[in-house]
């Protein structure tokens, strides 16, 4: 696992409904909005390595909504679903997510804010997700689509440290 | 681990103060007075929050009798970290690809001429 690189993704749990990721991209921000947005872009990354795609199929305007569905390794079809309600091409996105399989999608949606900025040609993609509770927080944090690797506790310090740090 | 338990730790890692109190411990250890230090909170309130965290098995007391110097106990974070590489797996993977497609897409761009 590359930890070290400058693009690496970071995540942190600011608070105990929320999970932030932040990662930069080489590339302009329209370019990565675009790639974030469209359909038949989205299918060529989102999901695990060894997913088979089913569907792609998004209507990215306020109101519009999203549907991804993939074939996790083991072929069982993991479906997610939402509504975008605020589209703001390249800078910004809010849209709903809906794991929907019961008992996830009765529930009040996570609601996802991604913004894009673009600093010398690269791109820094920050989504922050609230989930309505903090044990589906937990849970999403504990679907893996693999075993995790062990984490080392150099990272976990640096984790603990940025997490206070952001709060105060 | 069991969720149940995972709960605990998160909810004991929901706190600011309770953060910041583990990120003096990745240090090394430390008593409660210099722990309470940074804070503007009374011995009761920082008592409170290492209660919490001890109860979570995040931190643990030192054996000396006078000053029972509090140290990280590594175990159940580890736990946490780990639950959440499985979430990092899923966006590294996606956002790598991403990262790869991304250098595709531009370079369709520059044969569009656009």
């Amino acid at each position: 696992m590359m930890v070290d690189r400058e693009s690496a993704m970071k995540v942190t749990l600011p608070s105990d409904r929320e999970i932030v990721m932040a990662r930069a991209f080489n590339a302009p921000r329209d370019l990565v909005f675009e790639a974030w947005t469209r359909p038949e872009h989205v299918r060529n990354w989102w999901g695990p390595r060894n997913a088979t795609k089913v569907l792609f199929e998004a209507d990215v305007r306020p109101g519009g909504s999203w549907r991804y569905v993939i074939l996790n390794g083991e072929g069982v079809e993991v479906p997610f679903k939402g509504v975008y309600q605020e589209v703001n091409p390249p800078e910004r996105l809010v849209y709903t997510e809906t794991y929907d399989v019961e008992p996830f999608n009765s529930g009040d949606p996570a609601l996802n804010t991604a913004t894009f900025t673009e600093e010398g040609g690269r791109t820094l993609v920050t989504v922050t997700t609230v989930y309505p509770t903090k044990e589906i927080r937990d849970f999403v944090l504990g679907t893996g689509m693999e075993e995790g690797a062990a984490e080392s506790y150099d990272r976990l310090a640096e984790l603990l440290v940025e997490l206070s740090r952001n709060k105060r | 681990m069991t969720p149940d338990r995972l709960s605990t730790t998160f909810a004991a890692l929901a706190d600011p103060t309770r953060r910041a109190i583990l990120a003096r411990l990745v240090l090394g250890q430390a008593s409660v007075t210099e722990l309470a230090a940074p804070f503007q909170m009374s011995m009761p309130a920082v008592s409170k929050h290492l209660k919490v965290l001890e109860r979570a098995g995040l931190i643990a007391r030192g054996r000396e009798a006078q000053w029972r110097p509090r140290r990280l106990d590594g175990e159940p974070l580890r736990d946490v970290a780990e639950w959440m590489e499985q979430y990092r797996s899923f966006w590294d993977e996606s956002f790598d690809r991403l990262d790869d497609y991304l250098q595709e897409m531009k370079k369709e761009k520059k044969h569009d001429g656009r």
